[in-house]
């Protein structure tokens, strides 16, 4: 992004005022414009043919440096790159990066049917969504074009998601693309040695590519001028991802080079998303769980240092789970504050005897209760306590979570304890006991105290719920 | 009814005509193209229908995005190429890479050195030196002096841990100087942390001087430098901490921690008269962190060599993005000139077994996939969690697990350039066998 003050944006726009794109003011589309909450097409005046040369002009300043590239077609199509800044404060990071895991053509069908649903279908709740795996990345890995070929149309007929097709060998590319042609798959890749056949099938085919020039910059960029001169945009450059001792170092430093060139130098030829590679953990000495475990190191490396998509090969969950959270530690956006709507939530369908919890409106501890409660059919009310989206333990430590609280929360959204409930009893989070008798007083009602983790809730309940009358 | 025209009409009709005179116009039904390609069309022939169409293709193109229909994404590089016309290189455009250094990164990160030897009148074998970056940790604009270090946790009493931790402690649970022994030669610590969690006036309420005791004799046990923690409770740990720092004495320990909500002054005297670093600990707050500093340096003339911060450690997934970034800022803060907050830092990387990731058996939420065993999950959240930090400028980790501890010593000493091992040829990972 060339220019960063709404200013700046406001003199490029129409200025009328209009209220056309569902902001009061121009100046205030600017500032959405500038931290990327609304885009310049949502200025429809702005794509009237009087405005055209501003309209191009402006796009050309908002682009990202980083440029982006989507690979795959339909719902689970992605984007990856689209980066402004080099720490995530200053912004944040856009087009989290995407995780693939691999399988080839050596396996047998089963085994390969078998992975491919494994990976498609893999997933973990977190924050009111799941966290899932993006790709597929198909290894040749029998040198033979027909077994590649029919290795991609197998993986095809069992997932959705978008495909890597993985050989150095044009003619193994192009065998895969024959039948993935269409599903818009990334080619891995082009080198100094095969580029002229590979940019052939880009051409042709119109898919977006890899640029792989292990431990060699000057080259890197060399292709990468080369592509570009040939028209080519969605390019992904991968640098070289070297597993251990001091050339792992120099991979490190690799990425921080490019991505510094390309934001803060603004180097248009190799601004480009960074594939990075742990799976060659694989290729030390090690067992399986060492080389699982060094994959996930690699991966989360790359994912706080500037990779933006990824091939893997463990799917341990112990692998997995980390892999996907910390791609989502570091591209939330640190700008919004993670909360939900401060009301009582109905879990299931709650009667007379349905327990009332009360938690907080920090969204990763409401999601994280409100899952562990529904998924185990616990119906219940469940408050989400206004605490300016903070957990339970540091709103506690910090004042926002008090008995009066808790009961102004209740009585603004008028909830009759004696209507709704037989019982007259709250839940407390286990973090927050000591408001136990503060509450108490507050409401007149029985106040209990829950465990510590929302987990633990389901064994809790067996042993505590209903409550004994007095 | 419009009039038909023939799609090589609809070229010359658009050439040069103002977009303005396109105004309601409408396309109805399909364009058919009939071509027999088959039958031998004279190539010449062929290549110039190529173009005509071409042309009329980007016409089109050209109008749909007029219109504003988003023609560049559909096609992506395919509209670029049919405007710009594709040139081939019959061979590789030779470039160089090059980029700068970071010239703002001006101020280093204070040098602190842990652990006395003989000859500056301690008994410890090693002593550990952190900090004097001049760059943000493993970059290239400029050498880290020093590697990152693994201090491990020994509690004076037995505590829950998570299984996983639990089965490599059980042996020594009783004893602090043996399970302070046993982290040094066995997993390799370069520093042992003693708790004093029983001082808690809610747990045992362990007087000062029996806790002193323990110190003690962890500094028999050990010859590695220690950290000394209190129990958390602001009201017990400043006399704990001043008891523990007057055994210490000359032992250059680190004391955990001077706080915003304790009285971090007497912790702060105890530091200089016995000659100990302070750990200055906040919650997560930058502002927090550079007005404890400052306290600590103007109104309790702690030296800048004898303090290292801890700004919080949160679990992945549970705040390590607030964590992460809280680490970052401060680093880039110090190494642009803020001489509040130019210290090396450290982080309680332990807490990342708190997240339920780490120690349930299995996920509580039927709709997710297995979690696999949970042995391996915790090691590893472990892990994560610290080398994240590592990379926001983490200096020194306070780490449970072994295994947890060997892979970020790894990890961390690879990137930081220290470690040979073998080199790998990675240019055909494509078709390994693994
Ligand atoms: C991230 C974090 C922050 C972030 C908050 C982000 C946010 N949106 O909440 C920030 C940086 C803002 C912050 C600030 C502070 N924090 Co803080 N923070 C943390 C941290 C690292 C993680 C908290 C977290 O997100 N946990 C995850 C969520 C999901 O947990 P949860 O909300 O508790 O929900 C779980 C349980 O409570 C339970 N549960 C929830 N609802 C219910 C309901 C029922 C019925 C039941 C049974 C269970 C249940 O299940 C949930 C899932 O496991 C913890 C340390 C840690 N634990 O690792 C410290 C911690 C909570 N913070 C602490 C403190 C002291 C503070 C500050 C006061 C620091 C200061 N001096 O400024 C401020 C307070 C800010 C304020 N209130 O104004 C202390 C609290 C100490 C205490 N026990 O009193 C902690 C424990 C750190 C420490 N060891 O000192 N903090
Ligand atoms: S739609 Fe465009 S012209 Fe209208 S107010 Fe918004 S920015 Fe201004």
């Amino acid at each position: 992004m060339k220019i960063n003050s709404p200013l700046e944006v406001y003199k490029y726009l129409p200025q009328t005022n209009c209220g056309e794109c569902g902001e009061a003011t121009c100046m205030a589309f600017g500032s959405h414009v500038i931290d990327r909450s609304l885009q310049l097409e949502d200025c429809t005046p702005l794509l009237e043919d009087k405005f055209k040369k501003k309209y191009l002009e402006l796009s050309e300043l908002m682009a990202p440096e980083i440029r982006e590239v989507t690979i795959g077609v339909g719902e689970r199509a992605a984007t990856v790159g689209g980066d402004d800044v080099l720490y995530r404060h200053q912004l944040t990071f856009f087009d989290q990066p995407a995780l693939a895991v691999d399988v080839w053509d050596t396996m047998s069908e089963a085994e390969l049917v078998e992975r491919v649903k494994f990976i498609t279908d893999f997933k973990k709740f977190y924050v009111g969504r799941f966290l899932r795996m993006d790709m597929i990345a198909v290894r040749c890995t029998s040198g033979d074009p027909g077994t590649f070929r029919e290795t991609v149309s197998k993986v095809m007929e069992n997932t959705e998601l978008p495909l890597i097709l993985c050989s150095l060998d044009p003619e193994v590319l192009k065998a895969g693309l024959e039948v993935a042609g269409d599903n818009k798959p990334l080619l891995y890749a082009a080198t100094k040695d095969n580029w002229q056949a590979v940019a052939d099938l880009v051409l042709e085919h119109d898919v977006p590519t890899v640029l792989f020039a292990p431990d060699d910059l000057d080259t890197l960029k060399s292709l990468a001028g080369t592509f570009l001169e040939m028209g080519r945009q969605d390019l992904i450059l991968d640098p070289g991802t070297n597993p251990q001792g001091t050339m792992l170092r120099e991979s490190f430093e690799n990425f921080i080079k490019l991505r510094r060139a390309g934001i803060k130098e603004g180097q248009r030829d190799i601004a480009f998303p960074l594939m990075s590679v742990p799976m060659t953990a694989y290729l030390t000495a090690g067992d399986e769980v060492s080389s699982s475990y060094w994959e996930t190191v690699l991966a989360s490396v790359f994912t706080v240092r500037y990779g933006d998509i990824m091939i893997l090969h463990s799917i341990e969950p112990f692998a997995l789970l980390p892999e996907m959270h910390i791609r989502d530690t570091i591209y939330t956006d640190p700008r919004t504050p993670v909360k939900v709507e401060p009301k009582v939530y109905e879990v299931g369908s709650p009667g007379k005897d349905a327990p009332v919890i009360v938690t907080t409106n920090f969204a990763l501890t409401y999601y994280t209760v409100e899952s562990d409660l529904a998924s185990n059919g616990i119906d219940c009310y469940l408050l989400a306590a206004d605490t300016d989206g903070l957990g339970v333990e540091a709103a506690v430590a910090g004042g926002q979570l008090t008995g009066q609280k808790i009961n102004d929360e209740f009585k603004k959204v008028d909830f009759d304890f004696h209507e709704k409930t037989g019982h007259n009893t709250i839940i407390l989070p286990g973090l927050a006991a000591r408001l136990q008798g503060d509450l108490e007083d507050a409401t007149g009602l029985n106040v209990m105290v829950g465990p510590q983790d929302s987990g633990q809730i389901p064994p809790w309940m067996e042993k505590n719920w209903p409550p004994k009358p007095k | 009814m419009a009039k038909k025209i023939k799609i090589s009409e609809l070229g010359s009709l658009f050439n040069g005509m103002d977009v303005e005179s396109l105004e309601g116009v409408t396309i109805e039904g399909d364009i058919e193209l009939e071509m027999d390609t088959a039958g031998g069309l004279d190539p010449q022939l062929a290549y110039m229908l190529g173009h005509e169409t071409a042309q009329v293709a980007q016409h089109l193109i050209n109008i749909s995005r007029l219109l504003g229909y988003p023609v560049d994404q559909l096609f992506g590089a395919m509209a670029q190429a049919a405007v710009s016309g594709v040139t081939r290189p019959q061979e590789l455009l030779r470039s160089k890479f090059e980029v700068g250094r970071m010239d703002d990164w001006k101020n280093p990160i204070q040098e602190v050195t842990l652990g006395a030897t003989s000859a500056d009148g301690g008994s410890r074998g090693s002593t550990v030196t952190l900090g004097g970056e001049n760059a943000l940790p493993y970059y290239f604009d400029s050498p880290m002096p020093h590697r990152n270090f693994v201090t491990m946790d020994v509690f004076d009493m037995a505590i829950g841990m998570a299984k996983a931790v639990k089965v490599n402690y059980e042996d020594v649970i009783e004893s602090p100087a043996e399970w302070a022994k046993k982290v040094v030669k066995d997993f390799n610590a370069d520093m042992v942390t003693i708790h004093l969690i029983s001082t808690d006036p809610n747990i045992k309420d362990t007087s000062p001087k029996e806790a002193a005791e323990t110190v003690a004799d962890v500094l028999q046990a050990v010859d590695v430098p220690i950290v000394i923690g209190g129990s958390g409770n602001p009201e017990k740990d400043p006399e704990v901490l001043e008891k523990a720092a007057e055994v210490a004495e000359g032992e250059r320990v680190l004391l955990a921690s001077a706080s915003l909500n304790l009285d971090y002054e007497r912790i702060a005297r105890a530091a200089n008269q016995y000659g100990h670093a302070v750990l200055s600990w906040t919650q997560l707050e930058i502002n927090a962190q550079k007005e404890l500093n400052r306290k600590l340096m103007k109104q309790c003339d702690v030296k800048r060599e004898d303090i290292i911060m801890d700004p919080t450690t949160a679990a992945l997934g549970y705040g390590l993005d607030y964590a992460y970034t809280n680490m970052e800022r401060i680093r880039l803060a110090g190494l642009n000139g803020d001489d509040e907050l130019s210290f090396p830092m450290s982080s309680g990387t332990t807490n990342a077994w708190g997240a339920r990731e780490s120690w349930m058996v299995k996920s509580p939420l039927k709709e997710d996939s297995d979690w696999g065993p949970r042995e391996y999950r915790g090691p590893i959240w472990e892990i994560v969690t610290g080398l994240t930090l590592a990379l926001a400028g983490n200096d020194l980790f306070m780490m449970m697990h072994p295994g947890a501890v060997a892979v970020i010593k790894e990890i961390t000493q690879s990137l930081h350039g220290s470690l040979e091992r073998d080199t790998v040829d990675i240019s055909n990972w494509v078709t390994a066998e693994v």
